[in-house]
């Protein structure tokens, strides 16, 4: 039993030569594809290293951020990213902009493809909303996270930060915890770490996770479990998720104490686990809650190096994105 | 197709002595050189560059490797990204001597953007060339300091360089002619 094949893509996600147009989710990365983007990052972030971190390779071009949701690192991360390739970039957000106004997601698209530019990163909290967005674009559509659907670049990152801490990918066993029902971060993590041969397991509260047969039609191979101690002295990699209480009116938990009890990364779950295994959040964090503060600045916490890593992985999309410009 | 070789194993290997020879002429010794070899026939050669200095002026020189491919100009000309590579230069190349070295001088483009990515590195005190061949072209006003032999070629034949270390074998330069 093993995951889908990669889906061919359709038409309008690929450029008139066969090359990728779109990076929408991970479930149309293969595996080779996942490891050249970690290995360009790794090129993309010894440039971060410089006195003069600017290359020109993306001079001319115009990325332009497109926010419908709120966001800090993803954003800034996508800046950072597109001017150290040289490109230029402009950014919008839903508020302050004609959006207000009513105006809708297509016509927003197009007024920014007949502004110039040749990639929208686009956040929404509709999921799908990308899709939408690349079928009226003729440019390339970089999803930054819509609904509770996918965030491939923060599932890219999270793999880069992994393989560089461990050496590898294959085998690697990871315990994602946390609100992972409304999690689009866990959602694209289980498409490229199961197509690089990771071993993942989804553990917190069932009112979280869901179904669990539903979730193992699509992932054959995903562990499920609700006792998180019982995993911590076989585990590489323990992945924190916020609880994302914004999403969270229906009384899923019945208080936020009782999940920390549980499931809170602390420092006595910390010395459970094996001397080499890493602690990971995507962020932002609810300190006291999915996870202590004594655990995110403990020794195993890669979190501030997840930030790091994030700018050279978009680096490497937007260059890998870049062989043509944009149609006319 | 049609090859025609240029240099034998032979050859390339009494080239590069010569190479390292007139190096350490032009700078009064090579205290303060460092080669550099551009991705990817350029590193190897750029080692056994610094092999044939140490022979004849008892000195390691440090060696760098640079990817160029984030400073090209031709990136709407070549479709897919190509693959980017690691530089990695071992010291502070500001106030040094840097030889550049590279299989084949053609357009020049390449070395157009190689001088970009020096100079976003550091300040060296100059920098030189060295090439295995140089086949004629030149589309930019860059020249070699250092030749292992001039070759006239038609704008339609191609420079095939072959060297152990990345194609196996032995090392030889063919021309290949196009299929015009």
């Amino acid at each position: 039993m093993t995951l889908p094949a990669v889906s061919p893509f359709v038409p309008w996600r690929t450029t008139a030569t066969g090359k990728r147009r779109h990076v929408l989710d991970l479930d149309d990365f293969s595996e080779q594809e996942i490891i050249d983007v970690l290995d360009a990052a790794v090129s993309m972030k010894e440039i971060l290293g410089r006195s003069v971190p600017q290359v020109p390779i993306l001079r001319g071009r115009t990325v332009v951020n497109v926010f419908y949701e709120e966001s800090t690192r993803t954003r800034m991360s996508f800046e950072l990213a597109a001017r150290t390739l040289s490109a230029s970039t402009m950014s919008m957000t839903a508020k302050g902009s004609s959006v207000e106004k009513g105006e809708s997601l297509i016509d927003t698209i197009r007024t920014i493809q007949a502004l110039g530019a040749d990639i929208i990163v686009i956040r929404h909290g509709e999921s799908g909303a990308p899709y939408l967005a690349a079928q009226h674009f003729r440019g390339s559509i970089i999803n930054a996270g819509d609904g509770r659907h996918a965030h491939p670049s923060q599932a890219l990152l999270d793999l880069f930060t992994i393989r560089e801490k461990l050496g590898r990918l294959r085998d690697v066993h990871v315990v994602i915890t946390g609100d992972i029902l409304h999690s689009r971060v866990a959602r694209s993590n289980l498409w490229g770490m199961l197509r690089c041969g990771m071993r993942v397991t989804l553990c917190g509260p069932s009112t979280l996770i869901g179904n669990a047969h539903l979730w193992q039609s699509v992932f054959p191979t995903l562990n499920i479990s609700y006792h998180l101690d019982d995993l911590l002295p076989h585990t590489d990699v323990l992945m924190g998720l916020r609880l994302q209480k914004e999403r969270m009116q229906a009384g899923l938990l019945p208080a936020l104490r009782e999940y920390s009890t549980y499931f809170g990364i602390d420092g006595e779950r910390l010395s459970k686990l094996p001397a080499h295994a890493i602690v990971m959040h995507p962020g932002p964090m609810n300190e006291g809650v999915e996870i202590m503060p004594e655990a995110a600045d403990a020794p195993q916490s890669v979190i501030e190096q997840q930030v790091t890593n994030g700018v050279a992985v978009r680096m490497a999309l937007l260059y890998q994105l870049s062989g043509e410009p944009a149609a006319s | 197709m049609n090859e025609r070789q240029i240099l034998t194993s032979d050859e390339v290997r009494r080239a590069i002595a010569r190479i390292g020879h007139e190096i350490g002429e032009r700078n009064n010794g090579v205290h303060n050189v460092v080669l550099v070899g551009i991705y990817r026939r350029g590193i190897p050669l750029a080692k056994r560059i610094a092999a044939a200095v140490k022979q004849i002026e008892g000195r390691d020189l440090p060696i760098g490797a640079l990817d160029i491919t984030l400073y090209r100009d031709d990136l709407e000309l070549r479709g897919p990204a190509s693959k980017i590579q690691h530089t990695s230069i071992p010291v502070d190349i500001t106030g040094k001597t840097v030889v550049l070295v590279d299989d084949v001088l053609f357009t020049g483009r390449t070395i157009r953007a190689a001088l970009d990515a020096l100079t976003d590195l550091g300040r060296p005190e100059r920098i030189q060339l060295a090439v295995l061949v140089d086949r004629g072209h030149r589309e930019l006003p860059i020249r070699a300091d250092f030749v292992g032999k001039n070759v006239p070629t038609a704008a339609s034949e191609d420079v095939a360089v072959r060297l152990n270390e990345v194609d196996g074998g032995d090392d030889a330069v063919m021309i290949v002619r196009g299929d015009a």
